[in-house]
């Protein structure tokens, strides 16, 4: 903020802090194409120029997509549900299919993790909303050398907050999926969640506003 | 909306990156080890002549920050022709997956293989890094002893201040340097570059030869060591023709003609510290005896006030980052402190920008300091470091404070608003008695009486911190005797009682300590001889690692592996910490020139014994000790009388050139 020469407005106090929140950070470790934050202003800036600023000052791989003027509400109360794809190397889709088949099938599927506060046990199950296997694109020609299967998953957001580390948590309690090897999670988008199970990009509303006012 | 289109990083041909990132999520802290840091370079391998991978021989919290290295690291990448990048040491959970799955040590720039490099250049600020150069020579996949490594083996070469006696590590070490880095790492890079145009020849041997002709580049294996029967060196003298006897140490003149870094590194992970650090200073002759920094950086060159501001402009420009360091060995002492902290004060009011000066002679802080440094609101830590409790004992140690000198001091940053102050004292010093260590009590306890009489508050802290004594080569102190750690841990424990013997004055004291133990080994280590390599060695085969900290650090197993490798050279750990030497004694840096005249040195170690005081040569005739006629160098000091440039603020949005928006 201070390199991309931002107003941000301070809080009051003995130590002032910049107004700056993130609203569901992803896990260590796992890629993201969306995440979002709220910045509070000492005065108006147009909102591309920000966009632009922000995006320099930040690191390759860092990228500020867009940048909106809030119109009201907390940027947390519209991040319902994320969605996550998480590829799982030398694991054959057929095994993770039938893994899926039995999480799904069941009401509740208990898993355990380390938090700041200790060890905790907690449903895994609830919060998935959606959970899908896709394979690798395969061309007739070329089969892959390595299976991959690829899970697409939509999970809600609850507290504790259901990760896609629990869900293959989940996975392993009640069919003892094992992935040989580290899999790579991503989250592709978070946002409102729509009653067909659809997540909504959360900076809509604004631009809607921001469009409807501007013109 | 118009998405901009976004650089993933480009992935160098020889990167470990692929087998590396799947190894990151099993690991602690894994953002240390993915580079991306602002001011990072990544450069084409194949365009490069001469590459360095520079290391720091601690975790990466500790080592980003490291002055020397960012400053290295952006001289070197500054040439269109060398490629720098940088290493860190990897904690235990990933070394155990490196080793599992074949990955070699990397450097976090472009994740590169170290052993692919020309130079692997080491950075020891202190000797409890080298366990862990073992560890990154190793992960490396290069020969440990540098007798064993081959023309496809970079050079390692060590510098910092522990390289003014690189004896211990002389068998893993092909090179070292001794004294400042700016043009030696030039030098070295340009007889590299040489030797590679004109096709290598002689090989590896014929490099590290044209390297030690320089007379400032120490090749260890061109010397041999001699022993006299009783254990102590005969002698140390060259095995080659055209090998100098004495390696010289650098030094940089002109500090402002070197105003590094421009572009300090500002890290993703958290660090030690988070700031724009300029150092302000080189050199100190306050002549504190224990101090190597203070002996070997000699002689004192300033860098004007105008430089320093603008320094400070830029990098803040360029980093973010909204605390500034002035770093020196004594940064009070600059001849313009006073009008270099009030116009940066002044420069940066409103903005949040604070200042802090790490190193601050008791006798040197004053009011208008204590208030240009609250300037702008917050008070950055303040320590003091009066290292003696007792009158006597300073005058050993010539750190010429007055405990009046001190309690005035301290009044003064509580009455402008400080509520903690930190005191720090060394425990095992010369000549030292429980008197002189309980003192230390005696002080705290009036420093609140009299902060609690100025303030009118009992809302103060002091915070005492005390630091084990450890002898080091080339101080007057390199001849004295280490105490043994269990009368440092009896002192230690006497004074703690004495400081709570007041109860209402021991609850506003904080006691902060470490115990003798680590200090006898830094004792071994940094006056040890070619023969500790075999304990380093041993340690680390058994698993010594980050030895810098305390949650690593096994007293027993360095204790071990002395009991098991010294005896076979007549010595054992006795000999090399509690024993005082002689003064003809071979040393095992006496062929390794500081500028200090040893009989300078000897001189002063008598008049410590004899509790006489050195007075500073900034303000007071010379005192040949030997160093400007030596290396030809001379006190740069002001005032320059000239003021801080005057700013031109930037506001609003920083647009990067040619932004479509």
């Amino acid at each position: 903020m201070r390199r991309a020469g931002v107003p941000v407005a301070f809080s009051q106090g003995f130590t002032p802090h910049p107004k700056i929140s993130y609203a569901s950070a992803a896990p260590t470790g796992v890629a993201s194409e969306a995440e979002y934050l709220e910045v509070g202003l000492r005065e108006p800036v147009d909102p591309a120029a920000l966009r632009a600023a922000l995006d320099a000052a930040l690191s390759p791989g860092l990228d500020v997509l867009d940048v909106v003027v809030a119109s009201g509400g907390g940027l947390a109360d519209r991040i319902e549900a994320s969605h996550w794809r998480i590829e799982l190397p030398e694991v054959d889709p057929a095994v993770l299919a039938a893994a899926v088949a039995t999480f799904t099938a069941a009401d509740e599927v208990m898993v355990e993790r380390m938090t700041k506060q200790g060890r905790r046990t907690f449903d895994a199950r609830g919060a998935v909303i959606t959970i899908d296997v896709s394979g690798p694109p395969v061309t007739p020609s070329v089969a892959p050398a390595v299976p991959c299967a690829i899970l697409e998953l939509v999970v809600r957001q609850v507290t504790p907050s259901v990760r896609p580390d629990d869900v293959l948590s989940g996975l392993r309690v009640v069919a003892g999926l094992e992935p040989p090897v580290a899999p790579k999670v991503i989250r592709l988008a978070q946002g409102t969640l729509t009653a067909q199970g659809a997540i909504v990009d959360p900076l809509d509303a604004d631009r809607d506003g921001a469009t409807i006012g501007g013109r | 909306m118009s998405v901009p289109s976004t650089t993933p990083r480009p992935v160098a041909a020889n990167s470990v990156w692929p087998q590396l990132e799947s190894l990151l999520p099993q690991v602690t802290k894994p953002i240390q080890y993915v580079g991306g840091e602002l001011g990072a370079v990544v450069k084409d391998w194949d365009a490069a002549t001469v590459r360095w991978a520079l290391m720091y021989p601690d975790a990466y919290e500790v080592g980003l920050p490291n002055q020397g290295v960012q400053i290295l690291y952006e001289v070197l990448n500054e040439l269109p022709d060398v490629l720098a990048e940088r290493t860190y040491a990897v904690w235990p959970d990933l070394e155990k997956l490196m080793r599992a799955h074949g990955v070699p040590q990397f450097t976090v720039d472009a994740h590169r293989p170290v052993r692919d490099f020309d130079l692997f250049g080491v950075s020891f600020a202190t000797e409890l890094g080298y366990t862990n150069l073992l560890t990154a020579i190793d992960l490396a996949g290069v020969p440990l002893l540098a007798a064993d490594r081959t023309d496809a083996d970079p050079v390692i070469v060590a510098g910092g201040h522990a390289a003014f006696n690189p004896e211990p590590i002389a068998d893993f070490v092909d090179a070292a340097v001794l004294g400042d880095g700016e043009e030696a790492v030039l030098e070295i890079t340009a007889i590299v570059r040489e030797w590679k145009a004109e096709g290598c020849p002689g090989g590896r041997d014929e490099l590290l030869l044209r390297l030690a002709r320089t007379e400032s580049v120490y090749v260890p294996r061109f010397y041999d060591v001699d022993y006299l029967p009783d254990g102590r060196i005969q002698r140390v003298v060259p095995n080659r023709a055209d090998v100098p006897f004495r390696v010289h140490k650098r030094t940089t003149m002109d500090l402002d003609a070197w105003p590094y870094p421009k572009k300090p590194l500002v890290p993703l992970a958290e660090t030690v510290h988070e700031r724009y650090a300029v150092e302000i200073f080189r050199g100190c002759t306050r002549g504190c005896r224990f101090c190597q920094a203070g002996m070997i950086t000699r002689p004192v060159r300033e860098r004007s006030i105008t430089t320093v501001g603008q320094m400070v402009q830029q990098g803040l420009e360029f980093s973010g980052f909204h605390e500034v360091g002035l770093l020196s060995l004594s940064s009070a002492d600059h001849s313009e402190i006073g009008d270099m902290c009030s116009g940066l004060a002044e420069q940066y009011q409103g903005t949040n920008v604070s200042l802090s000066l790490p190193s601050t002679r008791v006798d040197a802080f004053n009011i208008d300091l204590a208030q240009e440094l609250s300037r702008n609101g917050r008070r950055t830590g303040l320590t003091f470091a009066p290292e003696g409790g007792s009158e006597r004992i300073r005058k050993v140690i010539n750190k010429m404070v007055s405990k009046d000198d001190l309690i005035r001091t301290v009044v003064t940053a509580y009455t402008n608003g400080w509520r903690q102050v930190k005191l720090y004292f060394m425990c095992g010093l010369p000549t030292e008695t429980d008197e002189d260590v309980l003192e230390i009590a005696a002080m705290a306890h009036e420093v609140i009486k009299a902060g609690r009489a100025a303030t009118g508050s009992k809302d103060i802290r002091c915070t005492v911190s005390i630091g084990g004594f450890v002898p080091k080569p080339h101080t007057p102190f390199q001849w004295a005797s280490m105490e043994r750690p269990e009368v440092i841990d009896h002192r230690l424990k006497l004074l703690k009682q004495a400081i709570n013997a007041d109860r209402s004055l021991g609850r506003a004291i904080g006691y902060r300590y470490h115990d003798g133990e680590p200090s006898l080994i830094e004792g071994l280590l940094s006056r040890g001889d070619r023969r500790v390599g075999a304990v380093i060695r041993r340690v680390w085969e058994n698993g010594g690692r980050f030895d810098g900290w305390s949650e690593h650090f096994s007293y027993q197993r360095w204790v071990d592996a002395a009991t098991e490798v010294l005896p076979a050279f007549g010595v054992d750990l006795d000999w090399y910490t509690t024993r005082e030497r002689e003064e003809l004694e071979v040393l095992p840096w006496d062929h390794l020139d500081s500028g200090l005249d040893k009989d300078w040195l000897w001189q002063d170690w008598q008049d410590s014994l004899s509790e006489y005081e050195q007075d500073d040569c900034r303000w007071t005739p010379c005192f040949d000790c030997g160093v400007c006629p030596a290396m030809d160098t001379e006190i740069q000091i002001g005032p320059t009388g000239r003021k801080l440039l005057p700013l031109t603020p930037v506001n609003g949005l920083k647009l990067p050139a040619g932004a479509q928006q």
